[in-house]
């Protein structure tokens, strides 16, 4: 039986800004079948009562003093942005107004 | 000539760290066509370094611990204006405005930062095949893989390139590489090293740790690169235990436990079983108890491990978006923008890791899913914890064969994942765990012994890895 349809995968690329052809949609679909399949040992397990790990440690909050310090510097990072104006990162419409 | 002996022949004057690197250049020349470890290397900004250190000792100044030894970098990590690209599409030519905290702590030691090596895109394979840049091969045999993610710095270290490198390991991306390779590969305990400039994968299991050509080496390079780092909130705050010190002082009364679902897991080759029950006898002779263990959960770690680390890297990779650094494909609108850039600049083995961890973590597959897998976590470090009042140290194969053919395993994603099954206990416990050579298999080829220990347990790792390097065959 198979644990994930091609619809399946369609809707998470979508949700991951992937865009798949039909044949890539196909083979993708068929191997993370198998390895969803193979993760079917974790499904089977008796977890009742255990607590879930998201961490090793135990984390807190860490807080560093608040004293201002150096911070990247403007020209050097936009340097490397695909696009800037003023000072800005530029994206193309995001909100549907005309460019 | 190992890298303890280039920093104390540089230190004392009797070597300079320019004709080392000059050296180590023409290897790269002669071979790195073939083997291809590197994706950039720095051949002005070594030669400064290089030159700066021996400015330093011609002053009478001490450049440090690893004064003109050269070490490459997985091209995961930032260097301040030097073209740093994950050997993803999506960041070519993109150069980082700042220094990750290890490229900072090795200037400041005195070492010279060589290049940035290749890696499966994102730190995400286990053969160095999925480079937007090419795959990198096995410098003991060209038609072999490498290992990986961090095959390109575990090859430049068996090639000669480089005296050591800096690799990253999520699931065993040091370790494996390291076994295929035949050099010592160390992933240190969680929080250990700082994280900061590291390319993120899976934030909870990623560390920085160091290749070498030996133990010792190793060893001097761990405590260059370890201590807190403020700029990582995960960075532990207690100072590092010293390593290099006690390495040569044995394992007499040294509990060692074998661990048996890892030995009898699937796939693990006859030769490389025989190679840890050896090394487990080399213990034993030099006065250690050899006794089987039990880690039941660790047969549950690879489908964890599966779920957890693309999840993680679905939301880590949603940075990717053409806006701010990198790859962008311009589009009507941002959200196009976004999806052209994202389907034209990640390489497949990405991809499916983003679907499958935005698949794990959506709305109703969540808790079977991402949810069970994190209680399995708890799991596997309680059967460690149990394991750790019976025995000092664990010991296993780090992968389950030698070096395999390059292609051989690229058509079935979850074959290629099998590669990690002795490694991924480790990350998924914040544990460190280390891989030190142990004679050729059948094949002729490296065959590498896992020791792995509690959190904080790495002088324990590196007392029992100094014997067994000792002894190998």
């Amino acid at each position: 039986m198979s644990r994930i349809s091609t619809d399946d995968v369609a809707h998470v690329a979508r949700l991951a800004r992937l865009e798949l052809t039909d044949d890539e949609l196909e083979t993708f679909t068929g191997q993370l079948d198998a390895v969803l399949d193979h993760a079917a040992d974790v499904e089977a397990l008796d977890v009742e009562g255990v607590a879930p790990t998201a961490h090793p440690f135990p984390l807190t909050n860490v807080l560093r003093p608040d004293v201002p310090g150096a911070t990247l510097d403007r020209a050097e990072v936009l340097a490397e942005a695909p696009s800037v104006e003023d000072d800005r990162f530029r994206v193309p419409p995001a909100m549907g107004e005309a460019p | 000539m190992n890298a303890r002996d280039v920093a104390a022949a540089v230190r004392a004057g009797e070597r300079s760290a320019v004709a080392e690197l000059d050296e180590r250049l023409a290897t790269i020349d002669e071979r790195d066509g073939e083997i291809h470890a590197f994706n950039h290397v720095m051949v002005d900004e070594a030669r400064a370094a290089a030159a700066a250190v021996d400015r330093q000792v011609a002053d009478g100044e001490d450049p440090g611990p690893l004064a003109g030894v050269t070490v490459a970098l997985k091209d995961n990590m930032c260097t301040r204006g030097v073209p740093t690209t994950c050997s993803s599409e999506i960041l070519d030519g993109w150069r980082p405005p700042y220094d990750a905290t290890v490229v900072q702590r090795l200037a400041a030691a005195g070492a010279v930062i060589v290049g940035k090596t290749n890696l499966d895109e994102f730190a995400m394979g286990s053969s160095t095949e999925n480079s937007a840049f090419g795959p990198t091969r096995n410098p003991h045999d060209t038609s072999r893989v490498p290992g990986g993610s961090s095959g390109g710095s575990a090859a430049s270290v068996a090639a000669g390139f480089t005296s050591i490198a800096l690799g990253s390991d999520t699931g065993g991306s040091i370790r494996q590489p390291a076994a295929l390779c035949g050099v010592v590969g160390m992933k240190p305990t969680y929080g250990a090293v700082s994280r900061y400039g590291l390319m993120a994968f899976a934030s909870s299991l990623d560390q920085i740790g160091p290749f070498a050509a030996d133990v010792g080496d190793a060893a001097v390079l761990l405590e260059v690169i370890s201590g807190h780092d403020p700029l990582d909130s995960t960075s532990l705050p207690d100072a590092p235990p010293a390593v290099a010190a006690t390495l040569g002082d044995g394992v007499e009364g040294m509990r060692v436990g074998i661990v048996d679902e890892l030995v009898s897991a699937e796939g693990i080759a006859a030769d490389v079983l025989r190679r840890v029950e050896e090394a487990g006898e080399a213990l034993a002779a030099a006065g250690a108890t050899v006794e089987s263990a039990s880690v039941p959960a660790a047969v549950y770690g690879l489908s964890a491990y599966y779920l957890i680390a693309p999840a993680e890297a679905s939301s880590n990779l949603a940075r990717y978006d053409g806006v701010r650094y990198g790859l962008r494909v311009d589009a009507e609108d941002t959200a196009a923008m976004n999806t052209a850039t994202r389907t034209a600049g990640f390489g497949d083995e990405v991809k499916r890791r983003i679907m499958l961890g935005t698949y794990a973590l959506s709305a109703g597959y969540y808790d079977a899913y991402y949810g069970k897998a994190q209680k399995v976590r708890t799991l596997i470090i309680e059967d460690f914890a149990a394991a750790y009042e019976r025995f000092d140290v664990l010991l296993s194969p780090t992968a389950p064969g030698t070096a395999f053919e390059l292609g051989a395993k690229t058509a079935d994603p979850l074959t290629m994942y099998l590669n990690d099954v002795c490694t991924i206990p480790s990350n998924l416990a914040g544990q460190p765990a280390l891989s030190v050579p142990f004679g050729p298999g059948d094949d002729g080829l490296p065959v590498g012994v896992q020791v792995l220990g509690p959190a904080r347990s790495e002088p324990a790792l590196f007392r029992a890895a100094a014997v067994i390097e000792e002894a190998a065959p």
